[in-house]
């Protein structure tokens, strides 16, 4: 039942999947011919000929599209035209380097989140759930890119505490993290906030009260757990949006990452290295959206697929 | 829900009754104020300080903030061109929250009637509008935003329409589950008796109480697309120059953040505050909407107790 369940879900994705790699494919090939870029500007017209029958460009672009497609059911993903290598190697090269900070950063920001959101909801109205309130709002709502560049200015600049950027050391990854992590954090504590609010008002953690039990053990042991879905589901929607912080916080700190190859193969009409980046993020998303379901079962048995 | 709020923010005592839950939460107060002086911005500031936006000074170039010498438009420094940023800040409201505005009132206008498409009818292209909600929801939008403005070239017009799309989804989505409930209420079955065509029933009886709820997506769609169209511009591909907004300042002063960092640190706070403001009024609104929370809004002294 379960795998009938996966199947039909793997059916779907992969049905938008090829829906998106169409659209990227006909919009990349808008963007203009690559041999202006990749050719010196006076180089002579047969050499742009030749350079447009090497790489296939001078097929009418239907022709291209079969051929992409044909490809892609043999798993080549064609050649980064910039690197001289197949693309899926340069996307998946850069792609461990993404998941660990997407991985550390949303494993932070959530457990943060639920502590501090259980917290707060603890006691309503309290001195901490207003701060608590006001830190995630601002968290939810300051824009990336200027973070970053506030804390490169005060802690890179100005008192020289940690790197600017690149990677190495485990210097590196704090300031990445702490900027990718901001967003989600704030989104989280006020899911996890609301969530906990409804689930204390609850009759069985009157009844719970009413048995003598501890305070921190109804609040994480019974209210938490039952709150946790909403939370997840949130979680797994932002785990998406995680890649679009990805791209800003590695561009402006030089993260070898998915995020920056993107950027920099948009740019570079690299448009092989372009639809692999798409192809391996895509597959990431579908993998995570799987795991979800897969916890919800885990949390409340009284689903079934 | 949207029933019950609707018809009381009409009637003028209730006007006055919201103006007092207002008064009562010194925050949302603030983010009101904040937010009444930046329409003000918008409407006149181009009017008023229009001209000193675009004035060179080389003898202001780089002027340190908080120096009053200059007049108080110089009062948060200058730019690498001597333009007072004050005036620019002012001036470049119009543009962040003009484009946000329109790519919200578009997303909210086509992704409803998408959605209103999908839910009433069971044709084909209502299963191809819920693909294609899937596929943009599918991939992390910014770098949708980045492909497509890249092939289609950098202009308002166009980045109006790209942060329209990628904020569809939602619309759809909502549109469609509301008609599914909506189109089996008895209303509907009488205007079909009596004789109503399809379209009539769908736009003169179900859209009329789909919009309110789209309304209100809209309206904390607001903040989001407001930091999306900042990254887009802080990245290179959104407004160009002359045009600016407060994203596209923030990437002129990233590359001076050493000798003069208040070029890049003022329109990334004046973003910060404004979605901040955003988020807080519309958290308020919550609690007043909610007949569980309002209590603590209407009687002061319960509330501190």
């Amino acid at each position: 039942m379960m795998l009938g369940y996966i199947g039909r879900r793997a059916y779907h994705s992969i049905i938008s999947l090829v829906g998106l790699l169409t659209l990227v494919f006909f919009l990349t090939r808008l963007t203009g011919d690559p041999s202006a870029l990749y050719l010196p500007l006076d180089s002579s017209l047969e050499a742009r000929e030749a350079f447009a029958r090497l790489n296939g460009l001078d097929q009418p672009i239907y022709v291209q599209f079969l051929q992409y497609l044909q490809n892609l059911l043999s798993l080549d993903f064609g050649q980064s035209l910039r690197r001289n290598r197949s693309a899926i190697d340069v996307a998946l090269e850069a792609f461990p380097a993404t998941l660990k900070l997407a991985f550390v950063a949303m494993a932070l920001a959530t457990t943060l989140a639920i502590t501090v959101g259980a917290l707060a909801a603890a006691r309503p109205r309290s001195i901490f759930d207003r701060v608590a309130g006001l830190v995630s709002l601002a968290g939810a709502s300051t824009p990336d890119f200027w973070i970053a560049i506030v804390g490169i200015l005060v802690l890179a600049v100005g008192l020289g505490v940690l790197p600017t950027s690149g990677t190495g050391t485990g210097w590196h990854w704090i300031m990445p993290i702490a900027v990718l992590m901001l967003r989600p954090f704030g989104l989280l504590v006020q899911v996890v906030r609301g969530t906990m609010i409804s689930a204390l008002a609850s009759p069985y953690i009157k009844t719970a009260h009413a048995k003598g039990m501890k305070r921190h053990k109804i609040i994480f042991g019974h209210a938490l757990r039952n709150s946790l879905l909403p939370v997840i589901t949130v979680a797994g929607d932002l785990a998406t949006g995680l890649i679009n912080g990805a791209v800003v916080v590695e561009t402006i700190f030089g993260w070898p990452g998915i995020g920056k190859l993107m950027i920099d193969s948009i740019i570079q009409r690299d448009f092989a290295v372009v639809q692999s980046t798409i192809l391996v993020t895509a597959i990431a998303i579908f993998i995570v959206n799987i795991a979800i379901d897969l916890l919800y079962v885990m949390l409340d048995p009284r689903i079934r697929y | 829900m949207a029933d019950i709020t609707l018809p009381s923010v009409r009637s003028p005592g209730n006007l006055r009754q919201l103006a007092i839950y207002l008064a009562r939460d010194k925050l949302a107060l603030c983010a009101a104020l904040f937010l009444i002086v930046l329409l003000v911005c918008v409407l006149f500031g181009p009017l008023l300080v229009g001209d000193l936006a675009g004035k060179l000074g080389l003898r202001q170039r780089n002027l340190a903030p908080f120096s009053l010498e200059q007049g108080f438009l110089y009062v948060l420094g200058a730019d690498t061109l001597g333009r007072p940023i004050l005036a620019r800040l002012i001036v470049g409201a119009q543009n962040t929250l003009g484009i946000a505005a329109a790519a919200v009132f578009f997303s909210m206008a086509t992704g409803g009637m998408l959605g209103l498409i999908a839910g009433y009818s069971e044709r084909w292209y209502s299963h191809l509008i819920l693909r294609l909600a899937d596929v943009i929801m599918s991939f992390p939008s910014l770098l949708l935003a980045l492909i497509v403005l890249y092939t289609l070239g950098p202009s308002i017009i166009n980045l109006v329409i790209v942060l329209a799309i990628t904020r569809m989804p939602i619309f759809i989505r909502t549109a469609r589950a509301e008609v599914l409930e909506l189109r089996e209420r008895m209303f509907v079955s009488a205007a079909r008796s009596m004789g109503a065509s399809s379209g009539r029933i769908l736009f003169r009886h179900i859209a009329p109480l789909v919009l309110p709820t789209l309304g209100t997506i809209a309206a904390i769609d607001f903040a989001t697309v407001i930091l999306a169209e900042s990254s887009l511009s802080f990245l290179g591909l959104g407004i160009q120059p002359p045009d600016f907004t407060w994203g596209a300042m923030v990437a002129n002063g990233r590359g001076y953040l050493a000798s003069a960092w208040w070029i890049a640190f003022w329109p990334g706070l004046a973003i910060l505050l404004t979605t901040l403001s955003l988020n807080i009024l519309a958290s308020w609104a919550r609690t007043v909407a909610d007949p569980l929370q309002r209590w603590r809004l209407q009687s002061l002294r319960k509330a501190s107790r």
